[in-house]
């Protein structure tokens, strides 16, 4: 247990230490999802009343964008230099490499939130009628459903023919169910009527379902060969 | 192979024809008009058996992914391929029948039920599933695909719950679902889902012949272009001739970079 908490502790270090020195995928991911929210902004009236009851599909739907943009660098860089190669030959656990690489992923997409959503906010006049504290758990159980099930696709995709287009083709249908609930829930907290139990509850499961999946078939995934 | 060719293909094709066809007669002449919907609810004879073959493909397929990914065995990965196409097949005709019966009867074409987005949504599971088979290449193309199988049936229930929120609109189910059917719609109802899973294991029966032919083709292919095209030369002398003009080439090429 430590062994593993050590190992993720020592790649999660490294990979925020990397993405600190170049900042590539938080600099295109942040302005990717600007260039997402402003195109929107035109394509659909910010003033309008229903621009209230879309904003939550809006906003879901350019993070989902972003995080495929970060998502596709995720393992690119372990090519060079044979860096995954000698993973798969490390006594190292695999599912303690990928849980790193989908904290590094977790805290890239929930920075980029960080940013995106006051601004979004800003750009559409919301403001939420319901519990705004419920989309704190809303945006982390969110994002780590993205996060999880992309950093398995990615790696899954570097195994194939043109890689950038193929993790998209993989993770949209899978994740349609947490993107549902993101939005719905979102929706719910900003209109304020009802709860968003329901989807809490729905995304919690989703989340334990498949991290629980990827970590114990992560292992076949790098060794694919 | 031309003997089980003239055994079993051709008896086969001909018995699946021709209950097709009865079923076809039975759906088309026999079955009852239907008094509220007319004659559009005929399509309901191809449009459930569809439904369940593709549901019972989707099925095996799942099953065949594990098989592979606990015992690695080739043939099981050729039947996931094999039931994960002619699956999808069925599954089209499912999600065209559908609408075509929805816009007389619902006065739409499409409405975001429960039963109808779970069925897209496995459709899109899957056809991404053919998309990451046919783009990944090489030797891991079964590993990858039977983890993304897995994934996928993992994700079926999630999805369904997610819409089980909203209020449906489909018809109930009509084999333990409550709902009511005459007993001579039923008869022809089960009679065409006959029919179809012959046509689903016949059309995937050849398929998979297919594959496993391509499969050996490929690996005689891969043998011969290994040893060399004029016969077979003296082991070693052959292997570090070759290896030697390969390392000539690479250092030429790296020489004057």
């Amino acid at each position: 247990m430590s062994a593993l908490k050590s190992i993720t502790g020592a790649t999660l270090a490294k990979d925020i230490r990397l993405e600190w020195r170049s900042r590539d995928a938080i600099n295109s991911m942040l302005f990717f999802s600007l260039l997402v929210v402003v195109i929107f902004s035109f394509s659909f009236d910010p003033n309008a009343e229903e621009s209230r009851e879309i904003a939550a599909g809006l906003i879901w739907v350019a993070f989902l964008f972003a995080a495929v943009v970060a998502l596709n660098q995720t393992w690119a860089r372990e090519l060079r230099n044979q860096v995954l190669d000698a993973y798969r030959v490390s006594p190292a656990p695999a599912s303690s490499l990928f849980l790193a690489k989908a904290l590094g992923n977790f805290s890239l997409v929930s920075l980029l939130e960080a940013v995106m959503a006051p601004l979004f906010m800003i750009f559409y006049n919301l403001r939420a009628l319901g519990p705004a504290w419920q989309l704190i758990p809303v945006a982390v159980l969110g994002t780590w459903a993205l996060v999880v099930n992309g950093t398995f696709f990615a790696a899954m995709s570097l195994r194939t023919r043109s890689r950038e287009i193929m993790l998209p083709l993989l993770l949209f249908p899978i994740s349609i169910p947490a993107v549902q609930s993101m939005v719905e829930a979102t929706r719910v907290l900003l209109a304020g009527d009802g709860s968003a139990r329901f989807w809490l509850v729905l995304l919690l499961t989703y989340d334990v379902v498949f991290t629980t999946a990827c970590l114990a078939l992560f292992e076949t995934v790098l060794q694919a060969e | 192979m031309k003997k089980a060719l003239l055994v079993f293909a051709v008896p086969a094709a001909v018995l699946t024809a021709l209950l097709l066809a009865y079923a076809f007669y039975q759906a088309m002449w026999v079955a009852p008009m239907e008094r509220t919907m007319g004659e559009v609810q005929r399509i309901f004879y191809y449009h459930v058996p569809s439904a369940w073959t593709a549901f019972l493909l989707f099925f095996v397929n799942l099953v065949a992914s594990v098989t592979y990914l606990i015992r690695r065995n080739t043939r099981a990965d050729a039947v996931a391929l094999v039931s994960a196409e002619v699956g999808v097949v069925f599954c089209t005709v499912v999600l065209v029948t559908g609408p075509i019966w929805a816009r007389p009867v619902w006065g739409i074409w499409w409405t975001w039920d429960i039963r109808l987005t779970t069925t897209l949504v496995l459709w899109l599971i899957y056809v991404s599933y053919l998309m990451l088979r046919r783009f990944s290449d090489g030797a891991q193309t079964p590993k990858l695909a039977a983890v993304l199988a897995i994934f996928g049936a993992l994700d079926v229930p999630l999805v369904y719950f997610s819409i089980w929120f909203f209020r449906t609109q489909h018809p109930q189910p009509v084999i333990g679902g409550g709902g009511s059917i005459d007993p001579r719609m039923l008869h022809v109802l089960l009679i065409n889902w006959l029919a179809f899973s012959c046509l689903a294991l016949l059309v995937g029966w050849s398929r998979y012949r297919l594959e496993i032919m391509q499969r050996d083709l490929e690996e005689e292919l891969a043998l011969e272009s290994l040893l060399g095209d004029g016969g077979l030369p003296p082991a070693s002398a052959g292997a570090s001739s070759r290896t030697g003009s390969l390392l000539n080439r690479t250092s030429s090429r790296m020489g004057p970079g």
